[in-house]
């Protein structure tokens, strides 16, 4: 069984909503990015995503590409990514670990020598952010043999239809996009998120996952009443900025932002 | 057998998921799938629609000037001692260039999908200008992203923009230039999808855009084709024409696809030269990968970042190049080569002197290729440039190359 899978059966049988925060690997320098894994852990991270830093990430806001900016500066390439996970692993066998990037990088080193080395060092899940079903059927086959999850996008524009597509093919879970807009740039509406998540409901079992827009630990708690999992990147990646000169605070720092979303999302999980 | 290939190569590319071969496809983020899927089904309902095609026409003819003349240089052809060489006069066109053939047809197909508000990208400010003028027009909202270095560079086609209406957003991340400019305008899209329609000005992005644009774009060998059989009673040997993302190329060649005796070239900027790294000729020293929605030739490193471009044209600096052209290239219907600046430059003196013409100095590369074509031809031979753009965007660069200023 995959480590996304029983994380989350442990989860549901608690009763709790997952947090699954974001940082972007090798920012703002590489030696701090496994520390901060650790400490996001240690306040309540349940799920790890880790962002492959891409020169052209289209759909992210300013503050991930910056984050990007700075990762591509100091020489980090999808090689360092997963030797950082690597090192992860030596310390913490058992949260899992999703990276998600764009796919030229995956491109660039080939699916096959990515999915052999991603499952030596423990990765447990991808997400390509630009790699929509229609073009994965190779990339799927070679990630399904290697027991990599293959995590999709669903987006506010997404037809039913097309929910029910992308939900045969995602694996892991499903990661609901709550905004119509790039990351770290609009409130979400959590109404607008409910209704279509009791849509996608009907279609999976898989868990679902709700990430773009979510700011702080009021929207957070708001989403965990209707998703699985709450996805936290742009408030991360923001602190990440403000440190950037400062890279030994960060560890601590990224770990206070998020203990404030755990702590909203852990009251809400109590009084459902 | 070759023969039978050609003749097949128009049913079968791009495929239904807007492959060609292993390239072109639809690599982009889920906010923006529906959204492709709805344009390419009111693309195949309208391309086939009489009514459609009518207004078109109409545009083409009364409001862009077509068709544009098939012109024979003669003293270049002289100069040259070759082959005799005809230009295409997409310079010719309204707003200056071939451009305007695409931004006309996505804004009637953006009027009839109710769409209120239209955003593009520009390099070199031609296709800025060509959809500001349609917008414009046809009263929508126009908003440009333009790198920010490319603002600088083409201050009189932003000038352009502005009076005609449009937004102009200068783009600072990344490189500053066209692939940046296509990022933002990708961003704004997805923020802005339900009412927003996205002219894409050359032949990349997502399926169905480079079928779409080329569709556009064909017009140009349509009656390039037409009018050297009536002029000459016979095909070209050679065509010429430059590659930023292909769309005037693709243009050009895609009619005479299946007349194999047809030689092709498409020239791309070799900036300081292929060998100092610093060029955009993603054909010639570029390798496969992944950007901006489409499997194509792209400039990278070894990880996949993609890596700056440089030309003394601002419509060729692209790190990628339209998914057909990297078919093509594959196989081997036509030949990618690239030349200088320097050589672009050259070529945009002798035209301007010897013709009378002041070129873009985009099309300045088709020209200089022309230079080193021609003379290994006969002088029975026929060599057709497309010209696709005029030069007057370029004064303040060919200037400040010369220094002066205005």
């Amino acid at each position: 069984m995959s480590r996304i899978k029983q994380c989350f059966d442990k989860l549901k049988a608690d009763g709790q909503t997952a947090l699954i925060p974001y940082i972007t690997a090798g920012d703002p320098e590489p030696w701090v990015t496994v520390p901060m894994l650790h400490a996001l852990v240690s306040a309540g991270a349940n799920i790890l995503e880790l962002g492959i830093p891409f020169s052209d990430p289209m759909s992210d806001g300013p503050v991930i590409q910056k984050a990007c900016e700075r990762a591509l500066e100091n020489g980090v390439s999808l090689h360092h990514v997963l030797d950082m996970v690597n090192q992860f692993r030596q310390k913490d066998k058992d949260t899992p670990i999703v990276l998600m990037g764009y796919a030229n990088p995956l491109e660039a080193m080939g699916y096959q020598a990515f999915a052999e080395r991603a499952q030596q060092v423990g990765v447990d899940g991808i997400l390509t952010v630009d790699m929509p079903p229609e073009e994965s059927d190779e990339f799927l086959s070679i990630m399904d043999e290697h027991e990599i999850d293959t995590i999709f996008l669903v987006a506010p524009t997404t037809s039913i239809e097309r929910m029910a597509k992308i939900a045969k093919y995602a694996k892991g879970f499903i990661y609901y996009v709550s905004i119509k807009g790039v990351t770290g740039t609009a409130n979400l509406d959590v109404s607008e998120v409910t209704e279509k998540l009791s849509m996608l409901r009907s279609l999976t079992d898989l868990p679902l996952g709700v990430g773009f827009g979510i700011r702080n630990g009021v929207s957070a708690a708001a989403v965990s009443e209707v998703a699985n999992a709450v996805v936290v990147g742009s408030s991360l990646v923001n602190c990440i900025a403000d440190h950037a000169d400062r890279p030994e605070e960060l560890p601590a720092a990224v770990a206070n932002v998020l203990a404030e979303m755990r702590h909203a999302i852990n009251a809400r999980d109590m009084a459902k | 057998m070759a023969e039978q290939l050609d003749k097949d190569y128009y049913d079968t590319y791009p495929d239904d998921k807007g492959h060609f071969g292993p390239y072109g496809g639809r690599f982009v983020g889920e906010t923006l799938m529906e959204a492709i899927y709805a344009l390419e089904e009111a693309y195949n309902h309208y391309k086939n629609d009489p009514e459609f095609q009518a207004e078109m026409d109409k545009d083409l003819a009364d409001f862009v000037g077509r068709p544009s003349p098939i012109y024979l240089a003669e003293n270049w052809t002289q100069k040259l001692g070759g082959a005799q060489i005809y230009l295409k006069r997409e310079d010719l066109n309204h707003t200056g260039a071939h451009k305007i053939n695409n931004t006309i047809g996505q804004a009637l197909l953006a009027k009839r999908m109710g769409k209120k508000r239209i955003i593009a990208e520009t390099g070199a400010g031609q296709h800025g200008v060509a959809t500001a003028t349609v917008a414009a027009r046809l009263g929508m909202e126009c908003v440009i992203y333009m790198g920010a270095e490319d603002v600088q560079r083409q201050a009189q086609n932003v000038y352009r923009m502005k009076l005609l209406g449009a937004t102009v957003v200068p783009v600072e991340s990344g490189s500053r230039t066209l692939k940046d400019a296509l990022n933002e305008a990708l961003r704004d899209w997805v923020t802005n999808v339900d009412e927003t329609f996205y002219i894409i000005g050359t032949v990349a992005g997502p399926h169905p855009y480079p079928a779409m644009v080329r569709d556009f774009q064909t017009i140009i060998g349509r009656e390039a084709r037409s009018q050297i059989l009536k002029a000459t009673g016979r095909l070209p040997d050679a065509l010429i024409a430059c590659i930023g993302g292909g769309s005037n190329a693709i243009g050009l060649f895609h009619p005479f696809i299946a007349d194999t005796e047809v030689a092709m070239y498409g020239v791309e900027g070799a900036g300081h030269g292929i060998e100092t790294g610093k060029h955009s000729a993603p054909l010639s020293a570029g390798s496969p990968g992944v950007l901006h929605g489409n499997r194509t030739y792209l400039m990278q490193d070894k990880n996949g970042q993609i890596i700056e471009t440089h030309s003394i044209s601002a419509g060729l600096d692209y790190p990628g190049v339209g998914p057909e052209h990297a078919w093509l290239k594959d196989i081997g219907r036509a030949q990618y080569v690239s030349v200088t600046d320097d050589e672009a430059l050259q070529a945009f003196h002798d035209l301007t002197r010897t013709e009378g013409i002041i070129p873009a100095l985009e099309s300045s590369h088709a020209l200089a290729y022309a230079t080193k074509l021609a003379p290994t031809m006969s002088p029975d031979q026929i060599l057709m440039i497309n010209l696709s753009g005029r030069g007057d965007k370029d004064m303040h660069t060919v200037a400040e190359m010369a220094g002066l200023s205005f």
